[in-house]
């Protein structure tokens, strides 16, 4: 009975994660290795990856930087009253409850061409849909609950009185902070932006809205996929795909020993 | 915050001896303490310095901007020209056709769910067999992996190219671009969600009251219903109704598989893509808000729970 189980559980296991994965495997393999590198040096992968790449870079930082000040502020601010912390709880976790496409949507309702702030922008020479401050806005937008989630229950956890302690032996906040504070949440700061780079390197759904997909210019790896596979065009999609799986996979990997790391520092006290 | 002046000024001398040449430059002087009168008595309160303001106001405008003004931007642009053309828009035969074939599917998606992801977690805890460690660590691989990725590759395997796909062409039956691809794409991506929050029930479950239903002359099938599924039960529901609102939400990876059909095979999300595409954002707009709704109560659903429960997800 116990193995029969063991057997179905393994067998849904491979049918559902494993074997797509060597679906991929084999469609961009299917002309060689020649073929995956010819699809990955195209001007338009190449480009593309690079849209990718400086999107994660802008949206990582600013989603790490002002993700741990708000959560400070959330867990400890002696000024939110009592009914406002649990509104802003439940408004960081609007985002998770919103389809990508309706992310993308939102971003052009806000800053469209014939919107009021986006025809202001426009004159001020700034344009933001269909261009990458747009595609940014989008990613941090779907991406900004990962890091507040991951802190938020950390510094619950460890509570304040080191901190109070350093203060009255005479340090400075930020002495207090990068000497008391930052070793205590260094790995959950480091989950949360693996979790963001991961969830910001396969934003989709709203990217592909507001970017316009145009090929060279606002085209970013995902969306290059998307295309490909629209176009029939399956070796270089399932290439540029390949490339895409084994980051996810790395990223996964680099979480799973993570998880173990945080939750030492965690239960060390 | 309103600071009694004059007390302010008269403690403040009281209370710090004056320090030569502090009056001079009171910039290296560490500043004030803020009295307050509240409830009738003297209080001692923080001071806010311009760079806690600066946090509070950033933290508050980002809010407004990035969350609360984009969310109020959809309902305002559905109800922009006012209820008749809401309700028109939302009655319009593809719009709910799309809608109603979206929230089945992530119905049966659920259900699915709810078992299957039960009996992995059972399996993932409680059995020890080889490959147990790397198949826990696989089951976020579909959380990890980008939407339009895992598209492709359930194109690509039950596309007619592959072994699969030509074997089951072979048996005559097409699992790409029909109500079943949607669904199996459903499953791929919402995989995880049952499996974890039931997980964690399973771990803290206490093996003493299981072993005592066993002395007691309960049977295996007994047991496992009256005294280890009321105890996951919370984590089924809490799992399911994630499941649920992710599988409402999906766009990438069922715009490759559903074969995009109007009336037939569109689902909900995708409806929304094409009506943008056609520049029929207020269209769009009325659709979207009837998923975030769902969404929202779903969240909303799942916060009531996990606070009554004590779950973790």
């Amino acid at each position: 009975m116990r193995s029969l189980f063991i057997l179905l559980t393994v067998l849904l296991f491979v049918l559902i994660l494993v074997l797509p994965f060597l679906g991929i495997l084999a469609g961009a393999g299917a002309e060689g290795f020649a073929a995956i590198y010819e699809a990955l040096m195209r001007p338009e992968s190449l480009h593309a990856l690079q849209v990718s790449f400086i999107i994660v870079l802008i949206v990582t930082l600013c989603n790490g930087v002002l993700g741990i000040l708000f959560s400070l502020q959330m867990v400890r601010g002696p000024w939110l009253a009592g009914w406002l912390r649990p509104l802003l709880n439940a408004i960081v976790d609007l985002p998770f409850a919103v389809s990508p496409v309706i992310g993308g949507l939102m971003i052009i309702l806000l800053f469209g061409p014939n919107t009021l702030l986006g025809a202001f922008f426009e004159n001020v020479g700034f344009k933001i849909v269909f261009a990458l401050p747009g595609m940014v806005m989008a990613t941090i937008f779907v991406t900004f609950p990962l890091m507040i989630r991951e802190l938020v229950p950390v510094l619950t956890e460890l509570g304040q009185t080191a901190e109070e302690a350093s203060a009255t032996l005479g340090a400075g906040p930020i002495r207090t902070f990068f000497r008391v504070t930052w070793p205590s949440i260094r790995w959950a700061v480091y989950y949360g932006l693996a979790l963001t780079a991961a969830r910001a390197i396969g934003e989709f759904g709203a990217v592909l809205v507001v970017s316009g997909n145009i090929v060279k210019q606002t085209q970013t790896a995902t969306t290059l996929v998307y295309q490909d596979s629209i176009d029939q065009n399956l070796v270089a999609a399932n290439s540029v795909a390949l490339l895409l799986g084994l980051i996810s996979i790395v990223i996964l990997l680099f979480l799973e020993w993570m998880k173990k790391r945080k939750e030492d520092q965690l239960h060390a006290h | 915050m309103l600071a009694d002046r004059t007390a302010e000024g008269s403690l403040h001398l009281a209370h710090m001896p004056v320090v030569s040449g502090c009056q001079e430059s009171f910039l290296f002087c560490r500043p004030p303490l803020n009295y307050v009168w509240r409830d009738r008595k003297l209080k001692v309160m923080p001071t806010v310095t311009p760079y806690q303001i600066a946090v509070r106001s950033l933290l508050i405008g980002y809010l407004l901007v990035l969350v609360v003004m984009p969310i109020a931007a959809v309902y305002a642009e559905g109800f922009s020209l006012g209820w008749t053309p809401f309700w028109e828009a939302l009655t319009a035969v593809i719009a709910w056709k799309a809608i109603l074939l979206t929230v089945k599917l992530s119905v049966v998606t659920t259900v699915i769910q709810a078992v299957i992801g039960t009996m992995s977690a059972f399996v993932l805890v409680r059995c020890r067999f080889w490959g147990r460690r790397l198949f826990n660590s696989l089951v976020d691989l579909p959380f990890a992996l980008p939407t339009a990725v895992s598209g492709l590759m359930l194109l690509t395997l039950l596309g007619p190219q592959s072994l699969l796909g030509s074997w089951l062409q072979a048996f005559g039956i097409s699992l790409l671009f029909n109500q079943t691809a949607i669904v199996i794409g459903m499953v791929f991506i919402t995989f995880p969600f049952v499996i974890r929050t039931v997980q964690p029930l399973i771990e803290q479950f206490d093996l003493a009251e299981e072993q005592a239903s066993y002395t007691l002359g309960a049977s295996k099938v007994y047991t496992f219903c009256k005294v280890l599924l009321p105890a996951v039960v919370p984590g089924i529901i809490a799992g399911g109704l994630l499941t649920f609102s992710r599988a409402l939400a999906e766009f990438g990876a069922l715009s490759l598989i559903s074969g995009n059909l109007p009336g037939k095979t569109q689902v909900a999300s995708v409806f929304i893509y094409g009506e943008i595409e056609n520049f029929n954002t207020q269209g769009a707009a009325a659709v979207s808000i009837v998923l975030l709704t769902l969404s929202f109560l779903v969240l909303w659903a799942v916060q009531a729970l996990q606070k009554r429960r004590g779950i973790v997800t």
